[in-house]
């Protein structure tokens, strides 16, 4: 691992003015994917923020909804008292994540920010438009069998490899982000982006600004499931991962919220399935039919084509086991 | 150890003066296991302690820490405090097996994808390989080494020898100090749970049944852990 500077701040200001003033500084939290990420050389910043001192590890709730601090680790927001009972869509997707000591260390702030795990992207001697723009994309004619079916570019098929974004795009979270200029919040779904011709930017964040919390508004689900089908049992990252909240009364689907992971550069809302949903009963028929035009716009490579049954089945399975 | 040589000087830096310790060495004594190197090592280690003051400043001024090419590290390790002085690019896990000695806690994949550098945090179980020994500012790490006491091992320990918990062993010191955290997280009550919450520690000669079998056998023997 190339050297660097280290140092650590106490508070966002110190935090934020840091990484204003050094654009070659990164913040470090957790450090599971960044520290990975040096050591691979895919990066290496010259100067490295630690922030794990910044009072960011409240789990707080009104009556809006739930607020998760950025520094939060991944176990213990998976395993709060007020997510398992508000939101327990994201426990489960939380706990699909990773191992357990890994979500010991992640904070919730680290996992928004991780890195694809394109091999293309890892590996240093390939070409990869997201590591190094303009040098091709590895994946494109190599053995892209994890990639995405859609939302990708001429210039990049990498998929975000996050199991807890799905749930937090499907559950209308926001993103509270600290500026040099104060706070704003951006709607999680529009966090990350697709890669298009600059797949070297993950999502929207600007140079300097730190993630201090995750906001998940009240909502009436009544229904949830986060189904994570990957090469092993567990810990693995999804090949696909379909999360589902409804609202459920009397059989009837009042609202719906779907989204995919292991398919696209973002967290993949399926918003016509959402649509078609509504006023419709949790029949086998109903799910079958949702699962039709969710996939119904993926475009596939050389070998990914199976994400498209493999999606399907996947929908109905998981609209099956939140209702039932 | 046949050189060694500890060089002081001061630097001029934004209007302060900050002592800058290096300490090279150079060992080359063909009677020396590896084992001793890095014991003796150890020693050379706990010579590169900056003054209380200088640890002070790279704790609370964000400015000066960035200045050293060494930062300086306090932490406490299987009870015992160590003031240190490390490069921030050193993980834990290489500060404790080649700084300190400590090499009962293993180097598998040095990715964060075998867990045999488990170690406890605080009395969390983390992947050594992935935390920079320098994010452990404060903390208190246990590792493998720490969990006897004297001659009587750890009841996780018993249980895995009892139950023949391993094969080849290289993944066991991880095993072991996961399958505790395992326990205390309240991660152990079916063997289905065992086996979810123990996926972050691989053994490649296979021996999960017999792994799961001694998490049980502690778990339901009541036993704090």
């Amino acid at each position: 691992m190339i050297n660097f500077e280290y140092i650590r701040t106490s508070t966002a200001k110190a935090a934020v003015d840091a990484k204003t003033k050094n654009k070659a500084a990164q913040f470090i939290a957790g450090g599971t994917n960044l520290v990975d990420l040096m050591k691979k050389g895919v990066t290496a910043p010259q100067r490295l923020i630690d922030i794990n001192a910044l009072p960011l590890k409240e789990i707080t709730n009104d009556s809006r909804g739930v607020s998760i601090g950025a520094l939060v680790p991944n176990s213990v927001a998976a395993e709060n008292k007020l997510v398992m009972e508000k939101h327990p869509l994201l426990s489960m997707a939380l706990n699909a994540g990773a191992s357990a000591q890994l979500r010991n260390m992640a904070t919730v702030g680290g996992n928004i920010m991780q890195r694809t795990r394109c091999p293309y992207f890892y590996d240093i001697t390939m070409p990869c438009n997201k590591r190094q723009p303009q040098s091709g994309c590895g994946a494109m004619d190599g053995y892209n069998r994890m990639h995405a079916i859609f939302g990708a570019s001429d210039k990049c098929i990498a998929v975000h490899p996050s199991d807890m974004c799905v749930a937090l795009a499907a559950l209308n979270a926001t993103v509270i982000v600290n500026t040099t200029k104060g706070e704003k919040k951006i709607a999680f779904v529009d966090f990350h982006r697709l890669p298009g011709d600059t797949p070297e930017l993950d999502n929207n964040l600007a140079a300097g600004e730190l993630i201090t919390a995750v906001h998940i508004p009240a909502n009436h689900f009544n229904k949830s499931y986060y189904l994570k089908v990957r090469d092993r049992l567990s810990y693995a990252f999804a090949l696909v991962s379909v999360a589902v909240a409804l609202e459920v009364n009397d059989g009837v689907i009042k609202s719906a919220s779907i989204a995919m992971g292991g398919v696209a550069h973002k967290a993949w809302r399926l918003t016509e399935v959402e649509k078609y949903l509504i006023g419709k009963g949790t029949t086998a028929n109903v799910f079958k039919d949702a699962a039709e035009i969710g996939l119904k716009d993926a475009k596939t490579y050389q070998h990914n084509a199976y994400k498209v049954k493999l999606g399907k089945s996947a929908i109905v399975e998981a609209l099956t086991k939140a209702t039932s | 150890m046949t050189q060694s040589a500890i060089i002081i000087f001061l630097r001029q830096a934004e209007g302060l003066n900050l002592i800058h310790i290096l300490i090279s060495m150079n060992t080359h004594n063909k009677n020396d296991g590896r084992r001793d190197f890095l014991k003796k090592s150890t020693a050379l280690a706990a010579l590169a302690i900056a003054s209380p003051a200088i640890i002070k400043a790279g704790e609370n001024d964000e400015n000066i820490a960035a200045w050293f090419e060494k930062v300086p590290l306090e932490l406490e390790i299987n009870g015992q405090a160590y003031k240190l002085s490390v490069e921030p690019r050193v993980t834990l896990l290489d500060l404790l097996r080649e700084q300190l000695g400590l090499t009962g806690t293993k180097k598998g994949c040095d990715h964060g994808q075998c867990g045999c550098c488990t170690v406890h945090v605080d009395g969390k179980r983390i992947n050594s390989c992935l935390s920079l020994a320098v994010m452990n500012h404060g903390k208190k790490v246990t590792t493998i080494e720490g969990l006897a006491k004297g001659e009587e091992l750890h009841p996780m320990q018993e249980a895995f020898m009892k139950h023949d918990g391993f094969q080849c062993g290289y993944c066991t010191p991880g095993q072991i100090m996961s399958a505790i955290g395992c326990i205390r997280e309240g991660h152990a009550n079916t063997a289905e749970d065992v086996r979810e919450y123990m996926s972050g520690n691989i053994c490649r000669c296979g021996a999960y049944p017999n792994i799961v079998d001694a998490i049980m056998e502690v778990k339901n023997g009541g036993k704090t852990v």
